[in-house]
């Protein structure tokens, strides 16, 4: 009786910690994926040959990240479940990304700074990460840091040439950095499954780089001859499953093939 | 060979050696350095394979032929990705580098010095074409997410430069 009491309680046990873990993948992962995403929709619309080819190699490097991601996340979910499941098939509430990420492109200074404002976030993160007491959470941090700290030094090229550029790219990117800012501070945000995995010795406790953030941005952008918005109110919810308006169209067009053909494979 | 934690079964080393980078058919994937272990259970091979950048396309393609090359010589083999130890450009063999150099591919430089080309405005890297070092970036990335785009001063032509990656 007492054995079989353990083992269940046990068994609980594993299935918390693994929904944890899911949850967790999820809101790093699902930034990866909607950011990779759109920057896929400038694959042959870029505004040069050159920074075309840069959007979708970086986009090539964060579907990759999030394939790792996934295919350990529907490991731990078990069953018959893929990687394209948790890519294709959720709704949009089940997607944790943070609202930066799924920002529309508008033009080509809102790319960069959205890219911008993740990368510098991303660097920080993944380079906590490779720390995490989970070796494969460590590991495709260690492979996505290399690959992360090019984008970076991409994202923050533009900003200095924009910035510091024409009356024109000046304005463009400045409104875009003032556009964007809002969803910058939800970055920082800790739901209920980043604290756990934080207590898990597997998460990054986000909250704690905040300020180094802000330092950072701060710098470059006044490098750049960029002004630092002032703000006090920030959105947020992403992380809750609550998208703007603009995520719908973006699942639209990504869950497409898998909806129409279900099961379809390349 | 500089990597670590590399196991493979020497008999197995010509298989893997003629199968070919999809993306850089020159070069081997032996001296691309993905292999990092080929080994006998039973009768079947069982391979690990490590990507050079996470989203690289060729690692499918790669595992197929793997495959593909097994099954030439009647052995049923299985591949497998593994991401730890993340592969490094000094996993490629001197023989790759002098590969791709001739393919027209400049081969990484250390990282010092590669942070010195992309970072500040050093001209280090050789063109493939005329050897000057007189060569500055045109593009962070080039033609896939390992090489960015170099053009060369002093006989104008385009090249690609594989990246640093530590
Ligand atoms: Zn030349």
């Amino acid at each position: 009786m007492s054995t079989i009491e353990s083992s269940s309680r046990m068994k609980t046990n594993t299935t918390d910690i693994s929904e944890v873990l899911i949850q967790y993948i999820y809101g790093i992962a699902d930034n990866a994926l909607i950011l990779g995403q759109r920057l896929s929709e400038l694959c042959g619309h870029g505004p040069n040959l050159e920074t075309d080819i840069a959007g979708t190699n970086i986009a090539l490097d964060l579907l990759g990240q999030t394939r790792g991601y996934y295919q350990y996340a529907a490991q731990l979910k078990g069953g018959d479940t893929t990687e394209d499941d948790i890519a294709y098939l959720r709704t949009e509430r089940e997607y944790k990304n943070v609202l930066l990420v799924e920002q529309p492109n508008k033009h080509f200074g809102y790319v960069i700074a959205r890219q911008f404002l993740y990368d510098m976030f991303h660097v920080m993160l993944l380079e906590k990460l490779q720390n995490s007491q989970d070796p494969t959470l460590a590991a495709i941090a260690k492979k996505g840091i290399k690959e992360v700290r090019y984008h970076q030094r991409f994202s923050s090229d533009w900003i200095k040439r924009l910035g510091d550029g024409t009356p024109e790219s000046h304005e463009k990117i400045q409104e875009a950095i003032n556009t964007l800012w809002t969803y910058t501070d939800e970055l920082f945000h800790m739901t209920e499954a980043d604290k756990k995995a934080v207590d898990m010795g597997v998460g990054v406790d986000a909250s704690a780089l905040k300020g180094e953030y802000y330092t950072r941005v701060r710098e470059l952008l006044d490098a750049s001859t960029l002004e630092v918005p002032e703000m006090k109110w920030f959105q947020k919810g992403g992380k809750q499953g609550i998208h703007t308006e603009h995520m719908g169209y973006l699942l639209a067009d990504l869950q497409y093939m898998q909806r129409t053909y279900p099961g379809m494979k390349w | 060979m500089t990597s670590t934690d590399q196991h493979i079964a020497t008999d197995l080393i010509s298989i893997l050696e003629g199968v070919s980078d999809p993306e850089i058919p020159v070069l081997s994937i032996m001296d691309m350095g993905v292999v990092r272990t080929a080994q006998y259970d039973g009768d079947i091979v069982l391979v690990e394979i490590t990507p050079t950048y996470s989203g690289c396309p060729a690692m499918d393609v790669i595992g197929d032929d793997i495959i593909t090359a097994f099954a030439e010589k009647n052995i049923e083999a299985k591949v497998s990705l593994v991401l730890s130890p993340a592969w490094t450009t000094d996993w490629i063999t001197e023989r790759g580098r002098k590969a791709l150099e001739d393919y027209g591919i400049a081969a990484p430089l250390g990282e010092e010095a590669d942070k010195q080309v992309l970072l500040g405005d050093k001209r280090l890297v050789k063109c493939t074409n005329c050897g000057s070092t007189n060569t500055k970036m045109v593009s962070q990335f080039g033609s896939t997410a390992c090489k960015a785009l170099f053009k060369c001063e002093a006989c104008q032509e385009p090249f690609d430069y594989f990246k640093c990656l530590k």
